[in-house]
Parts: C-alpha cells; sequence; structure tokens
C-alpha cells in the first residue's frame, strides 16, 4: 500500500532503481574519502558533497553522452554519475598517475575526455564562461549537444556569473546553468551575500527561463532537469535551474563547521535524498529491504576495487613534470 | 612591397578566417564599429556577425567563452581592447586557458588566441598606458608573442593559429599605422625564435614590440659616432630565444635591453638573469637596461616621453658600456 504522506515516485522501477544506485554509489564513495583523508591517504582541498547527491545524479541523468559537463571542485559524484572510472578518480586523489588527470589535478580536478567532463574548476564561477564558450562553438558548429555548468550559490556573486549569464541568453546559447544552492558559500549564509536570495529572479532578470526544484528529491531534480535539457536543445536558448540543497558535512576536510546551527543541520539531514527516495519505492513496493542492502553492498565493493586500484597506482616520475604543459613539446624544462 | 603594420594584421585575419571555417573573431567593436584600432573595417561585411562577432563590455565573460569555444573545437581569436582592460579577464587566461592541458594530465589543450593592443605614447593616461607582457609571458602554459615589424604582424597570426596551445599577443598602439618593407620572409615566421634585426659588433640591443623601433633609431645615432649597434627583436616572449641571445651578447660582449615594462620584476630584468647564468663570462661590461620610469603614465606629453624608454636614453646608455671598458 502506497503512503497518502508520500509523492508518488512516477518512474518506471529500473529508472528509479538507478537513480538510487547513483546516489549509494556517491555516498560510500565520499564516507570513504572522508576516512581516507584522515589516514592521509588523500591530501589537498576535499570537498564532500554529501546530502547533495540527488543534484547532481538527477540532472546527470537527464543528460546524454555527447554532452559537456563542466563542474566545480565538490565534483567527485559528477564525475562518479558520468562514468569515469571509480579507480581513476581515487587514484586521482591519492595522486597517482593512474588517476584521471594523471595525478595533476586532484580532488578539485577531475577531467575526463572520453564522458566530456571539462573539469572539477576550483576557481568560483571560473567554469560558468568556459560553459559558455563550449555552447558557442557547439551553436557555431550546428551540433546538437547540451553545455550542463554546475556551480554553487556563492558563484551568483561573482562578475563571471553575470557575463556568463547575459552572453548565453543574448547569443541563445545551449547551456544549462545548475545552481547548486546548498545556502552556504563557506561559512557564509546567502543572506549575508545576496541582495536578492530569490535567486530565479536574478536569473529571470537576464531574459532567460528559470526553474526550481527540490534538490533533495532526486525525482524533482532529474525532472527539472529534463524540462531544461529540452528547452535547451530546442535551441530556444538557456535556462537556469536552482536546485535547492544541504550539504551535511563541512565545507572541506579543513572546516571546523563553526558558522551554522547543528539543529538546522539535523532538520536538513531528515529530508536525506537516499532516504526520500527509497521510502518512497519501498512504499510503492518497487524497492525491497533486501534489494536496498544489496545496492548498498554493491557500492561498497565498488568503492573497494577503486582504493585497491588507487593504492597499486603507480608514482609518476618527477622528470614528467613538465608532460603535458604544451602539445608540441619543447625543450623548456619546468625548472 | 611596403605596407603599414595594420595593413599586414589585416592580411593576416583575412587569410586566417579564409582559410578554416573554425576560426572567427571576438570582441568589443570589432564588427560594426571596425576594430578600436580601424583594423577590421569591412570585415562583418564580408564575414558576417557569427565570426566577427561583438561583444558586450564583459573581458572576464567573452575571453571565458573564447577558451571555451576552443575547447569545443573551434578556433577562436579573441581580441580585448588593450592590455589595461585585459586584468579583467586575467582570471580566465591564467586559471583557465594555462593550465587546463597540464592540470587534466594532456587531456584537454586550449587552442585560443588572445590578442590586445598594448603601451603607452599616446598621451592617453596612467589607464589606457600599460606595458604588461611581462605579466604573460610569467605564465607557464602560454605562449607570448609580440610582431614588431610587419612581416611579424603578417606572419605570426598563421603561426598562432597552427599551434593548439593558447598563444596571446601583443600589438604596440604605437605600431599600427607604421609602415615597413614585406619581406618574403614573412611566411617563415614561427613561435621559437628571436631575430637579428641590424648585425654590429659593438654591443646588442635588445627589444620587443614598441622599442624595437626606438632600438633602431638609436642604432643609427651610434652608426653615426661609429659604434655599432646589434639589434634584436625578441619577438617571442615566451619562451625567450636563449640561444639566439646569447649568441649575439656573445659575439658583440655587452648588451642593453629596452623594456617598456617598470624596471622591478620587467622582461628586462630575467633577460640580465639569463645572460649572467649563460655569458657571464663572454661579457666586457655588466648588461644595462632602458625601462620604464617606475611611475603611472602620465598624461602630459613631456612627462610621458620622460617615463617612456627613449632613444636617446639607450644611446647614453650604450656610451657608458663602451666607456667603462
Ligand atoms: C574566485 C574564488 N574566490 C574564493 C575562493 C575560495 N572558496 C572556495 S569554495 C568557496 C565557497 C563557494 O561557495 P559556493 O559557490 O556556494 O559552493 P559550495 O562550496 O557551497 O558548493 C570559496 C569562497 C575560490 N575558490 N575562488
Ligand atoms: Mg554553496
Amino acid at each position: 500500500m502506497s503512503d497518502p504522506q508520500l509523492k508518488p515516485v512516477g518512474l518506471p522501477a529500473p529508472e528509479a532503481l538507478a537513480l538510487l544506485r547513483d546516489m549509494v554509489r556517491i555516498r560510500r564513495f565520499e564516507e570513504r574519502c572522508a576516512d581516507l583523508y584522515g589516514q592521509q591517504k588523500i591530501r589537498g582541498f576535499l570537498h564532500l558533497y554529501i546530502g547533495e547527491e540527488a543534484v547532481a545524479v538527477g540532472a546527470l541523468h537527464a543528460l546524454g553522452p555527447g554532452d559537456n559537463i563542466v563542474a566545480t571542485y565538490r565534483e567527485h559524484g559528477h564525475a562518479l554519475v558520468r562514468g569515469v572510472s571509480p579507480g581513476a578518480i581515487m587514484a586521482e586523489m591519492y595522486g597517482k598517475q593512474e588517476g584521471c588527470s594523471r595525478g595533476r589535478g586532484g580532488s578539485m580536478h577531475l577531467f575526463d575526455a572520453k564522458t566530456r567532463l571539462f573539469g572539477g574548476n576550483a576557481i568560483v564561477g571560473g567554469g560558468l564562461p568556459l560553459a559558455v564558450g563550449l555552447a558557442l562553438a557547439e551553436q557555431m558548429q550546428g551540433g546538437s549537444r547540451v553545455t550542463a555548468v554546475f556551480f554553487g550559490e556563492g558563484a551568483v556573486a561573482e562578475g563571471a556569473f553575470h557575463e556568463s549569464m547575459n552572453l548565453a541568453a543574448l547569443w541563445k546559447l545551449p547551456v544549462v546553468f545548475c545552481c547548486e544552492n546548498n545556502f552556504y558559500a563557506m561559512g557564509t549564509a546567502i543572506e549575508r551575500s545576496e541582495s536578492q536570495t530569490d535567486l530565479c529572479a536574478k536569473a529571470a532578470s537576464y531574459n532567460m527561463k528559470t526553474l526550481r526544484a527540490d534538490g533533495m528529491d532526486v525525482i524533482a531534480t532529474q525532472a527539472a532537469m529534463r524540462d531544461a535539457v529540452a528547452q535547451v536543445r530546442s535551441g530556444a536558448g538557456p535556462v537556469f535551474v536552482e536546485f535547492q540543497t544541504y550539504r551535511y558535512r563541512a565545507h572541506s576536510m579543513f572546516d571546523p563547521d563553526l558558522y551554522r546551527d547543528k539543529a538546522e543541520v539535523e532538520r536538513w539531514k531528515t529530508r536525506g535524498p537516499i532516504h526520500n527516495l527509497s521510502n518512497r519505492m519501498k512504499a510503492e513496493g518497487s524497492l525491497t529491504e533486501e534489494a536496498f542492502l544489496a545496492i548498498d553492498a554493491e557500492a561498497i565493493k565498488e568503492v573497494d576495487a577503486a582504493v585497491a586500484f588507487a593504492e597499486a597506482g603507480t608514482w609518476e616520475p618527477v622528470e614528467h613534470l613538465a608532460h603535458h604543459l604544451y602539445t608540441v613539446n619543447r625543450a623548456e624544462t619546468a625548472r | 612591397m611596403k605596407i603599414t603594420y595594420r595593413e599586414a594584421l589585416r592580411q593576416a585575419m583575412h587569410e586566417a578566417l579564409a582559410a578554416d571555417p573554425r576560426v572567427f573573431l571576438m570582441g568589443e567593436d570589432v564588427g560594426r564599429y571596425g576594430g578600436s584600432y580601424a583594423v577590421w573595417k569591412g570585415f562583418l561585411a564580408e564575414f558576417g556577425p557569427e565570426r566577427i562577432r561583438d561583444a558586450p563590455l564583459s573581458e572576464l565573460g567573452f575571453v571565458g567563452t573564447a577558451i571555451g569555444a576552443a575547447l569545443g573545437g573551434m578556433r577562436p581569436i579573441v581580441e580585448i581592447m588593450t592590455v589595461n582592460f585585459s586584468l579583467l579577464a586575467l582570471d580566465q587566461i591564467v586559471n583557465t586557458a594555462a593550465v587546463y592541458r597540464h592540470m587534466s594530465g594532456g587531456q584537454f589543450s586550449v587552442p585560443v588566441v588572445v590578442r590586445m593592443a598594448t603601451g603607452g605614447g599616446r598621451q592617453l593616461a596612467a589607464q589606457h598606458s600599460h606595458s604588461l607582457e611581462n605579466w604573460y609571458a610569467h605564465v607557464p602554459g602560454l605562449t607570448v608573442l609580440a610582431p614588431a615589424t610587419v612581416d611579424d604582424a603578417r606572419g605570426m597570426l598563421r603561426a598562432a593559429l597552427a599551434d593548439p596551445d593558447p598563444v596571446v599577443i601583443f600589438e604596440h598602439a604605437m605600431l599600427y599605422p607604421m609602415e615597413g618593407e614585406l619581406s618574403p620572409d614573412w611566411e617563415k615566421a614561427d613561435l621559437r625564435t628571436a631575430k637579428i634585426l641590424r648585425a654590429g659588433r659593438d654591443v646588442t640591443l635588445i627589444a620587443y614590440g614598441g622599442t624595437v623601433c626606438k632600438a633602431q633609431e638609436a642604432a643609427l645615432q651610434l652608426a653615426a659616432e661609429g659604434i655599432e649597434a646589434e639589434v634584436l627583436d625578441l619577438r617571442v616572449l615566451r619562451p625567450l630565444d636563449d640561444a639566439t641571445i646569447m649568441a649575439s651578447v656573445g659575439r658583440t660582449r655587452r648588451a642593453v635591453i629596452v623594456d617598456e615594462g617598470w624596471r622591478t620584476g620587467s622582461l628586462a630584468g630575467e633577460i640580465m638573469a639569463r645572460i649572467m647564468e649563460q655569458a657571464f663570462y663572454e661579457l666586457d661590461a655588466p648588461v644595462a637596461r632602458v625601462c620604464s620610469a617606475e611611475v603611472p603614465i602620465p598624461y602630459a606629453k613631456h612627462m610621458e616621453e620622460a617615463a617612456l624608454p627613449q632613444a636617446p636614453a639607450v644611446v647614453a646608455a650604450v656610451r657608458q658600456l663602451l666607456a667603462k671598458v
């Protein structure tokens, strides 16, 4: 019997299962990342997506394999869902040459040409002009790829955001602006940084269609993204989608998380994206507890394999320091 | 054949647009207005608004857009009116274009050409007279060019477009109306070598961009005094052509670097350091440099002239070097 309190899933069971599986994959992967950080296997900045999984999963499931993705430094989830090998992602975080960026990028700079993942960009707002350019190239070449660019609500205060929104709308470019609004930019709450906290109102001033989705509900994020992608692919110009979400963990592993109420965090946790979907599926009879546990076990197995791959990975010789600086190799050395 | 620097740029751009449908020109007022230095008159009518693309006042946005378009398979030439405004786009050039290939482990090259006018000399005051070529030449991942002759104005763009990585081209604003003889050598323009424009045995004058003609002027004056100055046009500011520099200095045993940048942290300083490292024992005198005075470039004509490197200062520096022997 379905619970009248719960929204219907509204998707065929295999599709809903695929969404659930990807959210669990990200969760398990990142929990392990946090452990590995504690063990100092992973160093540098590490930004976890835990709590926000429904955004990347819903959004990326609405895109095709030919589409372009531009993401931020909080992009492990995007890379995993996009199909980048978990081993290559983990090896990248270890700094091994088997990493998806040959160990030169780390957690914040996952790249994968095969799946058209154009980074992992750690300049807040830096990916937006890039995405506009990818879309311009597509328009000029008469192709049908859509470019999806992800950025936090913090980026909305950057000039790059406004310049990119204007250019994309002015030239009717095929780009979906995916704003992952988790209400904080490091320790700065949105009310303390935006004169207008209604981000869709802000985006609409660029003469662009806007959508707002519950970012804790993967069915909603996917539906909004499907809408946006359909409009963009039809040639009607860019769309701005605001996904309202929340990060359960600190901004990065360096963040003592002193700027928000524990009660607020707990409140958002009651809306967890994984349970949100699994509860609804169970209520509708498309998921059993055993099936859920099997998905979880499989995700853990995938992470184990990724860690084993990263552990077995090798260090690039330092003599290669200047490799890949220029396409045409030069006598120029790194020193 | 004599042509102007501006005409040479026009021919180069025309050839590039005609040769490759992936090439397009984007920037503020490149279309309707005809280019802020009147270089692109007629291009909009011939190539259309898609490929002669007027951009809004969004240096960060449209330079980043050009970088993205390059990643997406196009061959954009993005024009920033002047180096002064390029500071608003510096983030995209330094944090994206220059690093993407290396940071992605070789997966993503960025074949973008960024061109801009640079330099002072037109009484435009501090905010329109900067020479910041060294800021860009500092950055690994970029190739930085300073065409100072009609040959390079004609030839360098082709070479830049053939390069799969980001290339930044600086055109000194005083050069656009300059006339010069276009030699058949223009087709050999490369992105690696410096060039000796005038041979001489007594001293090497090392210059680039807008200071090349000042070095040549100084060489003429020195010749009248019986001093034979060699004039070396750097052409390429990154990578610097150490071999040509050291060979010349090895022959003349003296060098004066003429650089419109401010002395502190200048390219001139970098070249001096390299000569120290590689040719110290060839020298008969300490290397000297003539740079801009360390002030914002002033408006008043006499003050601006005093601030920028001029031929008489180069002549004086050479005399001093020779006197020291
Ligand atoms: C241009 C720039 N300024 C500052 C920073 C430092 N910084 C890194 S993440 C961050 C907060 C960004 O918040 P938001 O865009 O909301 O993304 P979130 O981390 O919440 O996903 C800041 C200030 C940066 N990386 N880039
Ligand atoms: Mg945020």
